[in-house]
C-alpha cells in the first residue's frame, strides 16, 4: 500500500499534476491520495470519510486572514445530522445548578443579548495527526482540521446569567442536535469547567465571518471557546446544563484525554485523573502556507515565505525561520492581528541567489513564553502535534 | 415472532441507516475477500467503511482488535461474537 508520505516523498511532479487535475489548484500534500469532493454548500475539500462527513481544508484555503465558510472544515463524531430549522429550534438552558431554566429562540438570543464578534481559530484536537511517528489511529487529519473565522453571537456567559448560576456550579454541560445511528451509541456531549464558561471570550456563536452559521459548521447556533480545541466548540446547540458535579459521558471520560501533566496549558480539574486528563488549550504552533515542500522557486526572483502562527490565546510574539536545521534562527515580520485567539501572519524573504536546496525551519513562540518544540509527545490519540515545521523548497 | 418483536426497534434503525448512505459513499470499495460483506453490513451501520482504508496504514491486528471491540463495547454495535470474529479476521488480513 502506498503511504501519503510515500508520496510526498516521492514524487513532487506527480503532486504536482494532482494539483493541476483539480478544478482549483490547491497544492496540499494530502490531495496526492484523497479525493477531493463537495458538501452541499461547500467548495471541494479533502475528504477523510463520508459518514460521519470528515472533510480537510486544502492548505491553499487556509491563505486568507480568515477562512472561507465554504472552505472551512468538517468534523463529525455521529453520522446522524439533522438541518436544525432555525424558526423552530429553542436552546434550553437549565440544569441542577440553574436558578431559572429558560428556553430561547434564536431571535431572543440575537435581541435580549448583547451581541459580540471575535476572531478566533478552531482547530480539531487531532489536527496533523495524519502526521504521527509512531501513527495514531483515528481519522488522519493533515493541516487543515483547522480555520480562522470572525465568530459572531453572544456570551455564553449573559445566557448563563439569565439562568441564574447557582454558588455549587462546576461543570456546564453541552449538547447539541447531532446524534448517532444506534440507541447504544454515547451521543456527542461535552462539558466545560464553570469558570470557562463564564469566561467573557466564550460564545453561544450564529455567525461565522458575517453569514449565518453554515449547516456544516453547527447551524443555527455553536459554542466558541476560543483557545480551546474544537471539540467543546459543539454545533447546533440544542441544551446547555448547569451542574454541580463532573459529567461522566463517553467523550469526556474516555475520549479527547491525553497523559496527565505531558503538556502544558489550562487544567480541567474536575475531569482529571492520575492517568489522563481533558485536551484543552491549544499549543503554539504555526503552518507555511505560501509553499509546500518540494516546491522549485526561480533563482535572483524575490520570494517570501509566509504563514500563519496561533496559540491557545495569549498571542505570538515571534516567529523565526531557521536555514541551517535550527542552529541559527532569524525573526520574520509578524503582521497585525484582530484578536490573541487569532492566527497571525509571519512573512520572511528567501534569498534566491545561489542555487540548490533551502531546508527551512520555522518556529512560533507565545506571549506565554511557550514555543513550537522539535520533538512530538507521543499520546495515544494523536493530539497536540505542534513540532516545528520543516520543508525543503529548491532554488533553480 | 417474540424476538421479531423484540429486535423490531434494531432491525428498523438499521434499515432508516442503510437509506441514509452519504453521497459519494457507494464508491468506497473494501478488497474483495471472505469476511468482506459481514463488515459492510455491519459496519456500514453507522459509518463509511473509508474508515477501514483510512486506519489499514495504522492498525495491525491488535489495533482492528480494539477497534472492534470499542464499536461493540462502547458505541453499542449489535454484533455477535461470530460476527465480531469475521469481521476482525478481514480486517486483519486485508487492512
Amino acid at each position: 500500500m502506498i503511504t501519503r508520505r510515500k508520496v510526498v516523498a516521492g514524487s513532487a511532479g506527480a503532486l504536482l499534476l494532482a494539483a493541476m487535475a483539480d478544478r482549483y489548484a490547491f497544492g496540499a500534500e494530502a490531495s496526492a491520495d484523497e479525493p477531493l469532493i463537495a458538501l452541499p454548500g461547500k467548495r471541494p475539500l479533502i475528504k477523510r470519510t463520508f459518514r460521519p462527513p470528515n472533510y480537510e481544508t486544502p492548505l491553499a484555503a487556509l491563505r486568507p486572514q480568515f477562512t472561507a465558510n465554504d472552505t472551512f472544515f468538517v468534523r463529525y463524531h455521529l453520522a446522524s445530522i439533522p438541518e436544525v430549522d432555525a424558526r423552530t429550534w429553542r436552546l434550553r438552558i437549565g440544569g441542577t445548578s440553574a436558578k431559572r431554566p429558560l428556553e430561547l429562540s434564536l431571535d431572543e438570543l440575537k435581541r435580549d443579548f448583547e451581541r459580540v464578534r471575535l476572531a478566533a481559530v478552531n482547530q480539531c484536537s487531532g489536527n496533523r495527526r495524519g502526521l504521527f511517528a509512531p501513527r495514531a489511529g483515528g481519522v488522519q487529519w493533515t493541516y487543515g482540521a483547522m480555520g480562522n473565522a470572525l465568530w459572531g453571537g453572544v456570551r455564553l456567559r449573559d445566557v448563563l446569567n439569565r439562568a441564574g448560576v447557582n454558588a455549587d456550579a462546576l461543570e456546564v454541560v453541552v449538547d447539541g442536535a447531532d446524534g448517532a445511528a444506534l440507541p447504544g451509541t454515547p451521543d456527542f456531549v461535552k462539558s466545560l469547567p464553570v469558570d470557562r464558561a463564564l469566561d467573557a471570550d466564550t460564545l453561544i456563536a450564529f455567525e461565522m465571518n458575517g453569514e449565518p452559521l453554515p449547516h456544516w459548521n453547527g447551524a443555527p447556533a455553536r459554542l466558541v471557546v476560543p483557545g480551546w480545541t474544537a471539540t467543546y466548540w459543539v454545533k447546533h446547540l440544542t441544551s446547555i446544563n448547569i451542574e454541580p458535579q463532573a459529567f461522566d459521558g463517553f467523550w469526556m471520560k474516555s475520549a479527547y484525554r491525553i497523559p496527565t501533566g505531558a503538556f502544558p496549558g489550562a487544567r480541567f480539574a474536575s475531569q482529571e485523573n492520575a492517568q489522563t486528563t481533558p485536551i484543552t488549550e491549544i499549543l503554539v504552533n504555526s503552518l507555511v502556507t505560501s509553499h509546500v515542500n518540494g516546491d522549485r522557486i526561480a533563482r535572483g526572483r524575490p520570494a517570501d515565505l509566509a504563514g500563519w502562527a496561533w496559540d491557545g490565546g495569549s498571542g505570538i510574539s515571534t516567529v523565526e525561520i531557521s536555514l541551517d536545521e535550527g542552529n541559527a534562527w532569524r525573526p520574520a515580520t509578524l503582521g497585525q492581528t484582530p484578536s490573541s485567539y487569532s492566527w497571525r501572519g509571519f512573512r520572511a524573504a528567501l534569498d534566491t541567489s545561489k542555487p540548490g536546496p533551502l531546508r527551512i525551519a520555522v518556529r512560533a513562540t507565545g506571549r506565554n513564553g511557550a514555543r513550537q518544540p522539535e520533538k512530538l509527545t507521543p499520546n495515544p490519540s494523536g493530539y497536540h502535534h505542534n513540532i516545528i515545521q520543516t520543508l525543503m523548497l529548491e532554488v533553480a | 415472532m417474540n424476538a421479531l418483536l423484540r429486535y423490531f426497534p434494531a432491525l428498523l434503525a438499521v434499515l432508516f441507516v442503510s437509506l441514509a448512505l452519504a453521497a459519494g459513499e457507494e464508491s468506497v470499495e473494501l478488497q474483495s475477500a471472505p469476511g468482506r460483506d459481514v463488515v459492510v453490513a455491519r459496519c456500514s451501520v453507522c459509518h463509511s467503511v473509508d474508515y477501514v482504508q483510512m486506519n489499514a496504514p495504522v492498525l495491525d491486528r491488535a489495533g482492528w482488535q480494539k477497534s472492534v471491540r470499542k464499536m461493540i463495547d462502547q458505541f453499542g454495535a449489535p454484533i455477535s461474537e461470530e460476527d465480531a470474529q469475521r469481521i476482525l479476521d478481514y480486517l486483519a488480513t486485508n487492512y
